[in-house]
């Protein structure tokens, strides 16, 4: 059976890290799916929702329920995205008669990728191989909003080579939280600070996590703080792309 | 002494949260003992049988309580004044001062003893004491710690965990009577005990607060760790309880349960060590008591909360458990806060007490990640809530114009897929300018962010760009 997705981009993958795209596509390709990428899709609207400004977060969720409704399923690589659209969007229109079935039925049919890989198609990667230790941070809103745990890891176990490495306060958020670092940017760092030497004390080669945000939130510091861990979104990794340059390294 | 003492009144939040950033001692106070307490309460939970189901009965008691409040509240004055009480209600802070002071007058009262309470700081109680003339000793030892520095609280359960014991030992030193001489715990306790326990034994009132109003039977409930609530207000010939309306429940076996969950929430313990109910006063024949009992109920916006889509916050029954789990407050500390409540739920309190534009800062300092939420024992939306300050703050125009450009272009941008396209296509290429080797040390207009860590330099083209070459070929 072939499964017809749909997959949304995120503005940050678009933007900044498209590999995560390409991975996304491949590791969908390789679970038996055919992947589409709509072209109405921007951004789900999530700043505008977290700093309180409703109107605009609902314009940009029409936009994106009106790009997704005619697929079977939509497939996010960021939790915190498909959180927004699987459990926000039907806040948003809470009161409006017209658009609230719609945004449930979109809402419904949402999910972050590796929750969709592993649940729904149960689907394993093969024959990949990545020999490094590496440490997994579980992104709050995926965590707490989807229950994205044991997903991501039940994959990488399938990657032959990859050892892991428990990171203290793995369930800790990083500072990031969208706006929240460039609006409160001393308190970001003083968390990301933290969240960084924990890294660094696992001892591992590699930093992996399912959120764009928050990888480059707790990369850049590392980097600032000239530790040699290498960051990649967990899903390159199960696509067999992690012998790809890591975030922050030219390709 | 080099305590933190946080800028008060004129001081934003910003400046607040960047004293306390800087002042390494704080740090430590405050994650020695957060850090405790998050560790066990971990272990207290996973103790109990199914956490999960009696969070899900604390929220259902709290709110069955908020949704009768009204015949409840009426239930329990009938009790407690049956049971000898006098019962007063007070809708705003002021009122309720008044109402004690009034009783401290009527009583002559020179002095009064003050077991802790949030409620008390909350309407300014100590404040309005000293204003009336009358002397106020704080019970509590780290209400004792607070008064000598002469400071706010910065937690709810820990009103002085900014401050660590060489700091405390310190101040014992110079303000007490008798001062301890070695510095172990046991000798700087006595040392307390020296001071307190005379003016305790001494005080014509006693003052607390409630942890729970029981209305079927008019009990108050009042736990404590250190028994100083039963020392301070038995021996006065008055007690005086002030209350928020909130903190009613049905029955003895309601209060039994939001017990369990408060204990274990706050501190990891599965009972506190002076659990007390207090119905009336003294009775004929009684050894010992207070000839007069005073309850204070105060609303001071409670029932606004209720009409103003804040009805779940009232659900709290003050265990910490948030603050002690959020990333920001390990960060920050209380003060940074700068209202009565700190943390999460302060941040939602704050706003309804001293209005939003003092305090919008609050919410929006909260990266949402819900684990706040996680924790709360009755299961309080704090990130939902703290999103809804957010949503008045910008319909109230409070937030600041560079934010209000800056989503509004965004989002004018992002509802245009094709304008949204050339600009991310010229903001990519723009961005790479600035970047050396894969990183971008400086980004104009996100100072915020490369003050402290490097932004990676975006792919040559973006991904929307790269997938319709693809697909062309
Ligand atoms: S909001 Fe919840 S966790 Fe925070 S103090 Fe109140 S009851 Fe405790």
């Amino acid at each position: 059976m072939t499964r017809h997705v749909a997959l949304f981009v995120t503005c940050l993958v678009d933007l900044m890290r498209p590999r995560i795209g390409f991975a996304a596509i491949r590791a969908l390709e390789a679970a038996g799916c055919d992947v589409v990428v709509p072209e109405g899709q921007t951004c789900c609207g999530q700043p505008a929702l977290n700093s309180g400004d409703r109107d605009h977060a609902a314009a940009l969720a029409k936009q994106t329920i009106e790009a997704l409704e005619p697929y079977e399923a939509i497939v996010v690589p960021s939790g915190s995205c498909a959180g927004t659209i699987r459990c926000h969007y039907p806040e948003i229109f809470e009161h409006d008669p017209l658009w609230l079935p719609r945004a449930q039925a979109v809402a419904a049919k949402t999910w972050e990728i590796m929750t969709y890989l592993d649940q729904v198609c149960g689907w394993k990667p093969e024959g990949v191989t990545v020999d490094a230790k590496a440490t997994y941070h579980d992104s709050c809103s995926g965590l707490r909003e989807l229950g994205i745990k044991a997903q991501p890891r039940r994959l990488l176990k399938n990657i032959d080579g990859l050892t892991f490495a428990p990171l203290q306060g793995e369930e800790t958020c990083c500072g990031f939280g969208g706006t929240f670092c460039v609006k409160y940017p001393s308190i970001s760092n003083a968390i990301v600070g933290e969240k960084a030497d924990a890294i660094d004390a696992t001892g591992a080669d590699l930093l992996l996590a399912g959120d764009l945000g928050c990888l480059m939130n707790m990369a850049g510091k590392l980097n600032r703080n000239g530790s040699k861990v290498r960051a990649y979104h967990a899903i390159e990794l199960i696509a067999g792309m992690g012998d790809g340059p890591a975030i922050g390294e030219e390709a | 002494m080099s305590g933190f003492t946080a800028p008060a009144g004129t001081a934003s939040f910003k400046e607040r949260a960047d004293a306390a950033l800087g002042d390494p001692i704080l740090k430590i106070a405050v994650e020695r003992t957060a850090g405790t307490a998050e560790a066990k309460r971990t272990v207290a939970v996973s103790a109990f049988p199914d956490f999960e189901a009696a969070r899900t009965r604390a929220a259902a008691i709290k709110d069955h309580g908020i949704a009768h409040l009204g015949a409840y509240l009426e239930e329990f004055e009938a009790n407690a004044v049956a049971a000898g009480a006098k019962v007063h209600w007070a809708s705003t802070a002021d009122e309720a001062c008044k109402i004690v002071i009034d009783i401290c007058k009527a009583a002559n009262a020179k002095s009064v003893a003050r077991s802790k309470s949030m409620l008390g700081e909350e309407i300014g109680l100590p404040h309005a004491l000293a204003e009336a003339g009358i002397g106020r000793v704080e019970t509590d030892l780290a209400e004792h710690i607070i008064q000598l520095a002469d400071e706010r609280p910065s937690h709810i359960i820990w009103p002085a965990m900014h401050k660590t014991r060489e700091q405390v030992s310190a101040l014992f030193k110079a303000k007490h009577r008798t001062p301890h001489q070695e510095e172990s715990i046991a000798a700087m306790a006595e040392s307390a005990r020296r001071e307190l326990r005379s003016r305790m034994l001494g005080a014509d009132v006693g003052i607390s607060g409630a942890n729970f109003l029981i209305a079927d039977t008019g009990a108050v409930c009042t736990v404590t760790n250190e028994g100083n609530a039963e020392l301070s207000l038995v021996p006065p010939r008055v007690h005086i309880v002030t209350a928020g309306i909130e903190k009613i429940v049905p029955s003895m076996p309601h209060a039994i349960h939001m017990l369990r969950m408060l204990a274990r929430s706050a501190t990891g313990a599965a009972l506190t060590q002076y659990t007390t109910f207090y119905t009336g006063p003294k009775r004929p024949g009684d050894r010992d008591g207070p000839e007069e009992m005073h309850i204070v109920l105060v609303d001071n916006g409670r029932t606004k909360m209720r009409e103003e889509g804040l009805a779940e916050m009232l659900r709290c029954i003050r265990c910490g458990a948030c603050m002690n789990h959020c990333v920001v407050f390990r960060q920050i500390g209380g003060h940074a806060y700068g209202g009565t409540y700190p943390g999460p739920m302060g941040a939602v309190l704050t706003p309804v007490l001293d209005g939003l534009k003092q305090s919008r800062d609050l919410p929006n300092a909260c990266t949402l990640n819900g684990k706040c939420q996680e924790v709360c024992p009755v299961r309080i939306p704090l990130p939902t809530l703290l999103r809804g300050w957010r949503e008045k703050s910008w319909r109230e125009g409070l937030e600041p114009t560079s934010m209000r450009w800056g989503l509004g272009l965004w989002a004018f941008v992002a509802r245009r897929p094709s304008l949204y396209r050339l600009g991310t296509g010229i903001a990519v290429r723009a961005m790479r300018l600035l970047g050396k080797k894969g990183w971008i040390g400086t980004l104009p207009l996100a100072g915020g962010w490369t003050r402290h860590r490097d932004m990676p330099k975006p792919a040559p083209q973006t991904f929307m760009t790269q997938y319709r070459k693809e697909r062309r070929k």
